[in-house]
């Protein structure tokens, strides 16, 4: 089979089109570049009749929103899984990790949290505080300008707080606390732990003439069909496109490996077209990988050339090695006193309107580094798995359990929205044991050698998921609530989440100044290649409790500022 | 009656409730409304697409199955007098599809059926169906309890839990389910806060510290401008 090498060439060529690839897109084409986005995944539009899910109900559904084809439910903006046919990866003995992907244009922003947390100064050099790990290369001063960037572009809700590695930006108002949110509000305040608005990037004020301002479905993970919430595809790609940047998209496009030239320097890049299943190269002068921290780490591993034999930009051996995820225990709880409630639309945002970030900073606790608390709950929409159990919580306040008949329709309106629930989201301490790397011997459908990945947690993550459940029954108790199941002991690691779960996955192609400890500088560009840059969270070195993808978008920014640079000096 | 038209008797009950429950007037609606595409979508890729044709074609349950699931679906959720019963709003149709879909729920289903017509046998002779309406409860309440359930009877038990769920389920996910529950949302409203009353009965209030921080809706949709510091000034 021949590889077919397209005529035209392209200033810039972007690997996927999530958050990183979806800045650098819209910065690139700003300065005046041609660019193309290689995605691996369809197009995608949430405004797209065909593919909008926002504001159906379950009833459209013969399945009822079950998520037999999409693991948080059938309307759930996310085209993939940690699983995805055709497309496996491997672990090695012992590993637990789950890898998930979003095959589609925006990839993961169309259904993430909107969580937009930015990092603070003490989050890009943790090792000074505990001796673990590494510090960035660069701080909060570094970042701040492209964070205040962020936030003015695509708008984020919040408050300002003044609290030290919280830093404030500039916000969009929050929306008003719903029941239980006080409810939880008293509980954390009791328990003496902060509670503040959340910050979610989230549309409660227009902040410019093409998108739209939320009008409060809380349905966010559907993606939002008047762009009220970040999407790389509706707050980025589109706009650029509207703005006439040249741009180029190939979807369905899985990029196997990045060409170079016998001195090394990056050409273009191979992919496969999924739909006729046959190989094309693009040509550019640059070369942007977006992929994620893990496809990224896969794409350049199976780069190898005579220049680069152990693959592109590995001269370290550093390329997959720092995978971290995010760390995640959660705990339910039933509150008495939200029983037979009344009931009104109580949607809100999609998410929470409160949370409380992190406030051991200057505490001597028996683990390193922080978690901030998610808060759920409220009288939702149902979905498949509502009135299951309908009456088990008479356990608690007596009556049957079990049973059939028009008492359970009682039943359910009786404990509708009497449930809340926590969740912990901490950081964990990269370690050069925990990795990813091809494993020769399995090829995904598209010929490509897949990912194995190594990784254990270490004691420091699971004494923090210990931490957290301290934490959560205390709120719980202040809330005047009875914690629901059984506490997971140190045999079930305190039911910290296997790493992966919390699609916080970052670290594999890290940045810093020693070029034998580091894949990137700290403007992301490859050690080893001049023209090929990194702006999805591979190269973050630690992951601060915070959720990464404000902190790639201000990343992926900087480093286009950088490149627009370097080309206009011709040094790339 | 063949098996498709007997099938298609049992789904009648479900279009007919609709029918009559449909047409309440939403809530005004006080912003953009953004365009709902009506119609066949809900956003399924083309793959869902190919799957979902196929578990609509697949058969699973026989006749059998079919009517003994639509029997205990109205045990489990019977009518009363402002709604229909599980079947009314097509509960078993939705039973039907999903062990189609969750191809795990087959065998503990159809074993369960054939688990309650072999105990049903044993005590009356006769199949679950065809038993009266007192024999079924009677049935009924062996298993309908967990933890009083005599320990040979366990297996019965989890057949019928599972029947319970995926009743109420698919009962709470039907549109007049939905409207039983009295469940308001998931249409455009501008949010602003819970209700006066609301608070009151839970003896809450909104500190004044903390709506400085909330959003004034009167202004979203003036464009944000904030102040170097970071402040809204619009």
């Amino acid at each position: 089979m021949q590889i077919k090498e397209s005529p035209e060439s392209f200033d810039v060529i972007i690997v996927g089109s999530g958050a990183g690839g979806g800045m650098a897109t819209k910065i690139l084409t700003e300065a005046g570049l041609s660019v193309a986005v290689v995605e691996a995944g369809p197009f995608f539009d949430p405004a797209s009749p065909e593919q909008q899910t926002q504001l159906k109900w379950p009833y459209e559904s013969p399945r009822r929103g079950a998520g037999s084809t999409r693991p948080f439910g059938e309307f759930d903006a996310a085209y993939g899984g940690w699983e995805i046919e055709g497309e496996p990866y491997t672990r090695a003995p012992g590993t637990k990790f789950d890898w998930f992907r979003s095959r589609m244009l925006g990839g993961r922003t169309n259904h993430w949290g909107r969580i937009s947390l930015r990092f603070g100064p003490l989050d890009f050099k943790r090792k000074n505080q505990d001796g673990l790990g590494d510090n960035w290369p660069i701080g909060y001063d570094d970042v701040k300008p492209y964070y205040d960037k962020v936030d003015k572009l695509i708008g984020v809700f919040g408050s300002k707080e003044n609290i030290p590695n919280e830093p404030d930006g500039f916000f969009l108002p929050a929306p008003k606390p719903r029941l239980h949110e006080l409810y939880y509000i008293k509980g954390a305040r009791k328990a003496n732990i902060p509670v503040i608005p959340s910050r979610l990037s989230i549309l409660t004020k227009r902040i410019n003439d093409d998108r739209g301002v939320c009008f409060y479905c809380s349905q966010c993970s559907r993606s939002c069909s008047v762009y009220a919430d970040f999407s790389s595809g509706s707050c980025l790609i589109f706009p650029a496109q509207k703005a006439g940047g040249q741009i180029t998209l190939f979807n369905d496009s899985m990029v196997r490996e990045v060409v170079t030239d016998d001195a090394g320097k990056a050409t273009g890049v191979v992919f496969i077209n999924k739909k006729n299943r046959k190989e094309y190269q693009l040509n550019a002068k640059v070369v942007v990988l977006a992929a994620s921290a893990c496809s990224t780490a896969r794409i350049l591993l199976n780069s190898k050339s005579k220049a680069h034999k152990d693959g592109l930009g590995n001269s370290s051996g550093m390329v997959g090695k720092y995978l971290h995820d995010s760390t995640g225990a959660s705990r339910g709880a039933f509150i008495p006193e939200l029983m037979d409630r009344k009931i009104y639309n109580e949607d809100g945002v999609g998410g929470m309107h409160v949370y409380t970030p992190w406030w051991g900073n200057d505490k001597k606790l028996k683990f390193p580094r922080g978690y901030h608390i998610e808060v759920w709950g409220g009288m939702g929409m149902p979905s498949y798995g509502f009135g299951f159990n309908p009456n088990w919580l008479n356990e608690y306040v007596g009556g049957d359990v079990g049973g059939y008949g028009d008492s359970l329709r009682d039943d359910v309106k009786k404990f509708y929205g009497s449930t809340v629930g926590m969740a912990g989201r901490g950081e964990s301490v990269p370690m050069e044991s925990n990795y990813c790397e091809i494993d020769e011997d399995v090829v995904d459908e598209w010929g490509i050698p897949v990912l194995k990945f190594n990784y254990k947690w270490s004691d420091y993550e699971v004494d923090q998921a210990e931490h957290m459940h301290d934490t959560f029954e205390e709120v719980i108790d202040g809330m005047g609530g009875t914690v629901l199941g059984t506490r997971p002991g140190r045999d079930k690691q305190f039911g910290l989440e296997a790493p992966g779960r919390i699609i916080h996955e970052v670290g594999t192609t890290r940045m810093g100044d020693n070029p034998k400890k580091s894949v990137t500088n700290k403007f992301s560009q490859l050690h080893d290649v001049k023209n090929v840059f990194i702006v999805d969270a591979g190269v973050f070195v630690s992951q601060a409790d915070k959720n990464p993808t404000w902190t790639i978008l201000a990343l992926s920014w900087r480093a286009c500022d950088y490149i627009i640079k370097e080309l206009k000096s011709q040094n790339i | 009656m063949d098996r498709r038209e007997s099938i298609k008797s049992l789904l009648l009950g479900s279009v007919a409730a609709g029918l009559v429950l449909q047409g309440c007037a939403p809530d005004e609606i006080t912003t953009a409304t953004p365009e709902v595409s009506q119609g066949p979508f809900y956003g399924r890729t083309p793959d869902e697409v190919i799957r979902d044709k196929k578990l609509h074609e697949e058969m699973f349950f026989n006749e059998h199955e079919l009517s003994t699931i639509a029997v205990l679906c109205d045990i489990i959720l019977p009518k009363n007098t402002s709604y229909g019963s599980a079947t009314d709003v097509g509960v078993h149709e939705f039973i039907a599809f999903i062990v189609k879909d969750m191809t795990s729920k087959k065998t503990p289903l159809r074993g369960g059926i054939m688990w309650l017509d072999s105990f049903s046998n044993k005590s009356y002779k006769k199949d679950f169906a065809a038993c009266s309406n007192k024999e079924q409860l009677a049935i009924c309440d062996q298993i309908a309890y967990p933890g009083k359930t005599s320990p040979e009877l366990n297996g019965g038990e989890k057949f019928f839990s599972s029947m319970r769920n995926l009743t109420m389920t698919g009962y709470f996910t039907s549109k007049v389910g939905i409207e039983d529950l009295g469940y308001k949302g998931n249409m455009p409203n501008v949010w602003d806060g819970i209700p006066e009353d609301v608070l009151k009965d839970h003896g809450m209030a909104y500190e004044k510290e903390w709506l400085a921080k909330c959003v004034d809706q009167t202004k979203r949709g003036d464009i944000a401008v904030w102040d170097d510091k970071g402040n809204l000034i619009s």
